[in-house]
């Protein structure tokens, strides 16, 4: 028995200093860069009110007559603009940087929202069993049925028919959240579901029942936990496809209004002028989400293989 | 009045091929302080026993009849509240494999408190100190320092004390064991054995032991029960039934144990095995393994006859005692 923690238990910091999953991350390139670029991406979506030069929400700061200016690089650019401006004239780092912080917050809180209603009708499926799971799981099979792009074009499509595009402009955050979320949670139901069948024959939850904790005790502190690993490595990749989501319906008009743009939306308002020759405006909000994207699900897949060492990688 | 008292007692498994019926009219009844064993080959249904007395069957099983009295309640008609009560707090159990019974992602403290707190209206301080207590009265080794850390940095006789410390935790009057040292090492076996023990008697805790290691039965209880396809076939003082068993079944797994057996011979072992559950022979469910079969053995269920200190459900010894009545 090692007698230095016996004498002091470490702190949960050098604990995790010395922990596994830190080893793997620091030997793991792929995983350093993914989560620079990744934590490059949301500090700046953070901090863009301080860091950007203009604010793009603010009409006053917009000259209509500085609009389609190229990248600062370019010939014909102006070096008060990096990265140039779009076809109203604001500028495209500022915009890019407020687009990122909304991409990124619709992109989390639907997640959470996803995870949830996915981890309470997954637990509840799998622990409880029979009747109420065939059901939970029924519903779950009828929503996998839909693609998240038609529940959402439709109930997006038809609240702008409804309220009106004004109101629409208004709730479009909300709106994004609540539908990308409700339209997914069958992915964490159903790995919710899975490990909690795999657990819950394990004895020490017969040791919870016979110890006289109540169900709903055992089902959250007992099983949860234990099946946190899959729920944070479908939580990156999630992240992502919600930002994703998001980011088409935005191209089609059923996102983020143009006035409070996210990356899908500047990607589409630059759509019109992509054969006009101003490439900057849909490119570069395109590159970043690609990135953005990109790093997540490496990060996702790097932290799939710490989480589940058994898991063959081939 | 008996601390528990099981009297008849019946689950049945409601499967698609029909119910089957995993205990059948099962008795028997422990004082505050007794100890008694539980033996039968696997399957035998002991296991099903002890998790009826928690009312702890899960579905598709079911108590369809007979009660348990404890301490003049019967448990099979509790409320699921007044059941709660009773679990961990009345009647704490400790399983087999110690490996497993700790949930992995929380550490000892957080799992004793979280016992004690749903029981008894005492605050983490306080229970932390019930729960340093328990772990010193089962020799832990600096308990202020293990009680902070997760399963996995205990050995397993380490987790098997632990265990211990958590059933005793709320000081029940009764602790059901099912095989708690069987998968432990053989050098630890007897350690935990003789730290149950002493802690029962200590507390003045009833022990049910469920077992099928009849040297641990034989060395530590007062009574045993010996079960076969989910009935007592068996029961009464423990030396008497180890001395001189009467049943046929009793006998062969007592022959069965190595030390019965000279240096240099087979072992000895029962022909057959256990029937299953659903097919279940008529009659003596024993009769198809039985060398002492007589008429009666495939047709009719043996009562109970007394032998001594014991009763024993055997047909042959029925006709025996019968016998030596007429002859004396």
């Amino acid at each position: 028995m090692n007698t230095q923690t016996l004498e002091q238990r470490p702190t949960a910091w050098e604990r995790f200093k010395a922990s596994h999953f830190l080893h793997s991350f620091r030997t793991d390139k792929v995983a350093i860069i993914s989560f620079s670029v990744f934590l490059f991406f949301a500090l700046a979506a953070l901090f863009a009110p301080l860091i950007a030069p203009y604010d793009p929400y603010d009409p006053a700061m917009i000259d209509i007559m500085d609009s389609e200016i190229a990248p600062a690089w370019s010939e014909e650019g102006d070096e008060r603009f990096a990265l140039g401006t779009d076809a109203q004239g604001r500028d495209m780092l500022s915009t890019i940087l407020y687009g990122t912080r909304v991409s990124l917050m619709i992109g989390i809180c639907a997640v959470l929202m996803q995870a949830f209603l996915g981890v309470v009708i997954g637990l509840a499926a799998g622990y409880f069993g029979g009747r109420v799971d065939s059901i939970l799981m029924r519903i779950a099979d009828v929503q996998l049925s839909f693609s998240t792009m038609m529940v959402a074009i439709v109930v997006l499509a038809l609240f702008q028919a409804a309220f009106g595009a004004e109101l629409y402009a208004k709730l479009a955050i909300f709106m994004l959240i609540m539908v990308i979320g409700i339209a997914e949670w069958p992915q964490y139901a159903r790995t919710v579901r899975a490990s909690v069948l795999a657990e819950k024959h394990k004895e020490y939850v017969d040791a919870a029942r016979v110890m006289g904790f109540k169900s709903r005790r055992i089902m959250w502190r007992h099983i949860l936990p234990n099946t946190l690993s899959p729920i944070l490595v479908i939580s990156t990749v999630q992240v992502a496809n919600a930002i994703i989501s998001e980011a088409s319906l935005s191209f089609l008009g059923l996102g983020m209004p143009v006035s409070e743009p996210s990356l899908g939306s500047l990607i589409s308002s630059g759509f019109a002028y992509i054969f006009s020759g101003s490439w900057w405006i849909t490119v570069i909000p395109g590159v970043v989400l690609v990135l953005l994207v990109l790093v997540m699900n490496l990060l996702g897949d790097w932290l799939r293989d710490v989480l589940n060492p058994k898991l063959y990688k081939g | 009045m008996a601390l528990l008292e099981v009297k008849n007692l019946e689950v049945t498994f409601g499967l698609r091929q029909g119910a089957v019926k995993a205990l059948r009219d099962v008795s028997f009844s422990i004082e505050r302080g007794e100890r008694i064993g539980i033996v039968g080959e696997s399957g035998a249904g002991k296991s099903v026993a002890a998790f009826s007395i928690l009312n702890l069957i899960s579905r598709p099983g079911y108590i369809s009849g007979g009660e348990v009295l404890f301490e003049g309640k019967d448990l099979t008609k509790l409320s699921p509240q007044e059941m709660r009560d009773i679990r961990g707090n009345r009647i704490a159990m400790i399983f087999q494999d110690p490996m497993m019974t700790l949930n992995p992602v929380l550490t000892l403290g957080q799992q004793m408190v979280e016992c004690l707190k749903a029981h008894r209206k005492i605050s983490t301080a306080e229970a932390r100190e019930v729960a340093l207590e328990k772990l010193r009265l089962v020799h832990i080794p600096s308990p202020e320092t293990r009680i902070d850390q997760y399963p996995h940095e205990l050995s397993g006789g380490m987790r098997q004390r632990i265990i211990i410390a958590i059933a005793l935790l709320l000081d029940p009057p009764l602790i059901i064991a099912d095989e708690p040292t069987t998968a432990l090492d053989v050098t630890i076996q007897a350690e935990i054995m003789e730290l149950l023990l002493e802690l029962c008697d200590s507390q003045n805790v009833g022990l049910i032991l469920i077992t099928h290691d009849l040297g641990v039965v034989s060395q530590v209880t007062q009574k045993a029960v010996v079960m076969y396809a989910g009935r007592v076939i068996e029961q009464g003082p423990t030396k008497e039934i180890i001395n001189d068993a009467q049943h046929p079944y009793t006998q062969g797994l007592i022959n069965a144990l190595p030390q019965q057996t000279l240096p240099g011979k087979r072992l000895n072992q029962i022909p057959g095995s256990m029937p299953s559950l659903q097919k279940i022979p008529t009659g003596c469910a024993f009769h198809p393994r039985c060398e002492f079969v007589i008429e009666p053995c495939s047709r009719e269920l043996p009562g109970f006859t007394r032998s001594g200190g014991c009763s024993v459900a055997c047909h042959m010894v029925k006709a025996m005692k019968e016998k030596a009545a007429a002859a004396g």
